[in-house]
């Protein structure tokens, strides 16, 4: 017995030493990588909240690859990267401008290199839009003019000369998405922080004197806004999660009065042309999982929806999350966010709805932006 | 147990470190589930300020830890879950019906003789039914009074300090009031600014930045009595815990510069119960009584989310009542059998949109039966649990009825009884949590229970000697369980909205070897030497189900390491004590996908100490002393991604006992 005692003594000793030259891999250094884009697509993942994990891809249109992970290849010094949900992408003017929501920072980064030109810093940024030089990002956090406690949000101009934040406006509660039509500025106010108390307008504000000109009254939970060629302006309401869907609804510029409402929910859309690529999911707690419909528009007739992609690959998207289609190829992007904390997959389609390719992407992959279109 | 294992220390209070041992020896050897303890005694020398920092030198046993003094700190046991883990305190459990966690942080070692930690159910029949009702269990034991000789009445003024601006003084007395009744009271006082510098590093960048918005200040006080009445032993227990802390934030691109101090998540806690038990052992029969009540309160605030009303503030407010008669009758020489009674009810308020206000009633039944022969044991075991759910407003979960076996077989294979072969099978579930049911728009009150099988065979070997090694023990297991409808957030209809679902489904196979052995290298040199190691492959195997698919199946969960375990040297000479520990956690992925953006580091930490016992100071006052250095070699690490931990720190641990 006394020299199974000694062996074991020795063993465990040596176990003791094993533990010890346990050592940390080298994570290979990476190198400073320089592109130089010309065609393509950006695509922008979000990133589950408190993971620091937004992430930036491009799909090159010219030699057919998928880059991913280009901020932080192209910007490797930056510390923690491009930061925590990224939120929303604009190209204009040769600059990418991306809202970085709970990293409090809008980045602005050369098109062609997705090098950092600057990172402005913003509390809570949520979407942005641009119209005659500038650039306007909406942000749930108010000015501290208005008191440290107001609910309100606000929408910021970015000069796009001096990347300085020049004019602020005050909205309603946690804006979402705005667009300009007729010189006016179109803010979705969500009113999301209460649920008991949803927002329901749309804020316009006159872009000559920066001043909010009035409210008009939509639905609950507005939450994006995009402006067609000819200037009308398409918002969609989030509903409550529960009674109330989510929905389309359209607003005329000139007398800044709704003018009709679709019959159909919708979650995302992408307007091309004549025509809305649209996708809604909404969660039947009965059935206990989600309804994904996929169905496009002509915007000259919404009363009938027509599918726009396969069936088949339809029904292997588990949560749809970003929609975008090439205006000269008509070529569709969809994503899949599959579980938010997993990587996505991106699919592309062709104008007839069939699959071309798909590619895994970061996680939550949610926003797009053409790059030489 | 409680009152077994007074009776164990009332004999080996004057004993030396190899005779506690000797003492331990037979709930170690014999044991048909693996049991791993650490004593007041090893718990000196862990450099550890919460039952959370010494859980780290169990096996098998993965700490959440989000750093620093203040932050939560739960237990994961053989990547089960924290909610398969009950903890116990002299026996009885520290309830969360809210999210079914305990945070481990909130137990100081002050009031702690003995922390054990039992895969499978501990080996004691008289117990409550709720005993039975989990996959794995730790049992913290609070200080048992003895009084050596004449003396009356013992105290201790305790204070600690050092890194993070910690300030912790504590006073903890014993009173023996007379033959039959004996009383104590243990307080104690935290406060810490939290802060600390960490670096970030990079082949890129390197950066140091600090832990902000961790700062805590916390107090407790608690009171015990110890007495005997009409032949049975009773013991009652007040207990009072308040905190005020703030919860930092993920480290993040663009948020390392200080933020203002206003804008930071802040915690207020309140957790104050009453808990009693009587205890009589006759010829045959023995019962054992427990009761308790709980009354929880926790307030959160986050500056940032601003509604109409201000900033958002939730509280919640949680009360417990549990009773327990437990009943043993010893049927022959040979057999035992209990059965014990448990009624609880829970209630949850809150103040958030749309809250149900759930109420929840448990009556759990426990049959066992134990059959110990010299060189066979063998304990099977029934629990019935019946849950009723009631809420105020919306849907109730309605009424949940299972009945769970048990068994386990421990077998001296060989004629020495130092040597055992053990096995257990186990199958148990855990309740959805008020929050998983009820919690506005996220609960789901469709869940079903999440379901665990345990199968576990080992060995277990201990004995003492009389060379240099004085005692060696050791313990292998190797285990195979499946959780089954596990409860998981899944997505709903957007980013804003999750809903908690029966989901996933996790294989795990593991391997625990836990060694321990102490030497007397010369005259009044002790060594004890103690190993833990952990091998644990835990895979997600989530099948495909109509309208979820399943994503990364066959990859290793979240945050659970192949490789862990952990190496303690302690030495004794006359008094002066020199502690080392080495912690080591291997490679691991922050998410379910085992890909390289969520791969993280392994960390290892060195801890040290060094001090004084017993130095005479004023007449019969005796001083204790201990100054730790840990994290000795500065390695930034993380347990949970973006939550950096501290780099090197100190304390000095001062106290002086009468």
């Amino acid at each position: 017995m006394h020299n199974i005692d000694k062996t074991a003594y020795i063993v465990f000793i040596l176990f003791g030493f094993g533990l010890l030259n346990a050592c940390r891999k080298d994570t290979i250094p990476a190198t400073e990588e320089t592109f130089h884009f010309s065609k393509g697509l950006y695509l922008l993942n979000e990133g589950n909240m408190s993971m620091n994990k937004a992430s930036l891809d491009f799909y090159d249109f010219t030699t057919g690859t998928y880059e991913r992970d280009v901020y932080k290849r192209a910007n490797p010094s930056i510390v923690l990267g491009l930061g925590d949900v990224g939120n929303d992408i604009q190209l204009y003017g040769g600059k990418l401008y991306i809202a970085v929501n709970a990293s409090n920072k809008i980045e602005v980064l050369d098109a062609f290199t997705a090098r950092r030109i600057k990172a402005i810093d913003l509390i809570n940024c949520r979407n942005i839009t641009t119209a005659n030089g500038k650039v306007y990002v909406s942000s749930y956090n108010a000015s501290i003019a208005m008191g440290p406690n107001s609910p309100n949000g606000k929408v910021v101009e970015i000069d796009t000369l001096s990347l300085n934040i020049s004019r602020e406006v005050a909205v309603g509660r946690q804006p979402e998405g705005l667009a300009v039509s007729n010189n006016k500025l179109y803010v979705a106010n969500s009113g999301g922080y209460n649920p008991d108390a949803y927002e329901r307008t749309l804020s316009v504000i006159d872009l000559s004197s920066f001043k909010e000109l009035k409210r008009i009254e939509v639905a609950i939970n507005l939450h994006q806004v995009k402006v067609n060629r000819q200037g009308r302006v398409y918002v969609t309401s989030r509903g409550d999660y529960d009674n109330k869907h989510a929905g389309l609804f359209i607003i005329d510029p000139n007398t800044d009065h709704m003018v009709e409402e679709l019959n159909k929910p919708v979650s995302n859309f992408w307007l091309d042309d004549n025509k809305m690529y649209a996708y809604a999911m909404e969660w039947d707690s009965n059935q206990q999982k989600n309804t994904i419909l996929f169905h496009s528009f002509l915007l000259t007739d919404l009363n009938n929806d027509f599918p726009y992609i396969d069936s088949d690959v339809a029904s292997r998207i588990t949560i749809p999350y970003g929609i975008a289609v090439d205006a000269n190829t008509k070529h569709i992007y969809l994503t899949d966010a599959k579980n938010y904390v997993s990587p996505g997959t991106l699919y592309e389609f062709n104008a007839a709805g069939k699959l071309l390719r798909s590619f895994e992407t970061g996680d939550i992959p949610a926003h797009m932006a053409f790059l030489g279109n | 147990m409680f009152f077994a294992a007074s009776n164990i220390r009332a004999q080996t209070t004057e004993m030396d470190t190899v005779s506690i041992y000797g003492a331990k020896n037979s709930i170690l050897i014999q044991s048909s589930v693996p049991v791993q303890l650490l004593t007041s005694k090893e718990l000196k020398g862990l450099n550890s300020l919460s039952v959370a920092d010494a859980s780290r030198f169990l096996s098998g046993v993965q700490l959440k830890d989000y750093g620093g003094i203040g932050g939560l700190k739960t237990i994961n046991v053989r990547s089960m879950g924290s909610n398969h883990t009950q903890v116990l305190l002299d026996g009885i459990a520290v309830g969360n019906m809210q999210n079914g966690q305990v945070d481990l942080g909130k137990f100081s070692l002050e009031n702690i003789e003995e922390i054990s930690l039992y895969n499978g159910d501990r080996q004691t029949l008289l117990q409550p039914a709720k005993s039975f009702a989990s996959a794995s269990y730790m049992y913290l034991q609070s200080k048992i009074p003895r009084f050596e000789g004449a003396k009356k009445s013992n105290l201790v003024v305790g204070l600690k300090g050092g890194s993070f601006d910690l300030i912790n003084p504590s006073l903890f007395v014993e009173r023996k009031v007379n033959d039959r009744l004996s009383a104590t009271i243990s307080t104690e006082y935290i406060q810490a600014d939290g802060k600390y510098k960490f670096r970030l590093q990079d082949s890129h960048y390197d950066t140091i930045a600090f832990r902000e918005n961790a700062d805590i200040k916390a107090f407790r006080a608690e009171s015990m009595l110890n007495g005997t009445w009409l032949s049975g032993d009773w013991q009652s227990h007040i207990y009072i815990y308040t905190s005020e802390r703030g919860l930092p934030d993920a480290i993040i691109a663009n948020r390392l510069k200080p933020t203002s101090p206003e804008k930071g998540q802040r915690q207020e806690d309140r957790n104050i119960f009453f808990q009693g038990s009587y205890r009589k052992e006759l010829k045959r029969y023995s019962f054992l009584i427990n009761a308790k009540y709980a009354n929880d309160y926790t307030y959160y605030l986050n500056p940032n989310i601003i509604k109409i009303e201000g900033p958002l503030a939730n509280n919640f407010r949680q009360q417990e009542v549990f009773l327990s008669f437990a009943n043993q009758y010893k049927v022959t020489r040979r057999w035992r059998m209990a059965l014990s009674t448990d009624w609880q009810w829970n209630k949850l308020n809150a103040n958030l949109d749309d809250f149900a206000y759930p109420t929840r009633y448990t009556t759990l039944v426990s049959l066992v039966s134990q059959y110990k022969a010299d060189r066979f044991t063998f304990q099977s075991s029934l629990l019935a649990t019946l849950i009723q759910d009631h809420a105020q407003y919306d849907a109730a979960a309605g009424n949940k009825q299972k009945f769970s076996p048990s068994l386990s077989v421990s077998w001296q294979a060989f004629k020495y009884p130092d040597f055992r072969i053990r096995a257990f099978y186990k199958n148990i579930f855990r309740m959805p949590t008020f929050n998983d049911l009820y919690y506005t728009d996220i609960g789901n009150t469709l869940l079903k229970p999440e379901n665990a099988n345990q199968f576990n065979a080992g060995v277990s070997y201990a004995k003492s000697f009389s060379g240099i090694v004085k005692y060696f023990n050791m313990q292998v297991d190797a285990y195979y369980n499946t959780v089954t409808d596990k409860i998981i957030a899944s997505p709903a209809n957007n980013q804003f909205r999750w809903i908690m679902y029966n989901l996933d489904r996790v294989e795990t196979k593991g391997v625990n070897l836990t060694a321990k052995a102490i030497c007397q290298t010369f005259k009044k040199l002790n060594v004890t030497t103690g190993l833990n190691y952990t091998f644990e492959e835990a895979l997600n195997m989530t099948e495909n189900q109509d309208g979820h698919q399943t994503f990364n199946r066959g990859e290793q969960v979240p945050y659970i390491p192949r490789h862990s375990g952990s190496i303690v040297v302690q030495l004794d000479y006359q008094g002066y004590r020199l502690n080392y520990s080495f912690l080591y956690t291997g490679e691991r992925y922050s998410q379910a996908a085992n890909r390289a953006d969520n791969y993280l580091q392994p960390w290892y930490t060195h801890d040290i100490s060094i001090g004084k016992e017993e130095l005479a100071f004023i007449k019969k006052i005796k001083l204790n002393l201990m100054l730790e250095m840990n994290n000795a070699l500065n390695q930034p690490y993380e347990v949970v991604k973006n939550f950096p931990m501290p780099g090197r720190n100190f304390r000095l641990r001062a106290s002086f006992n009468y």
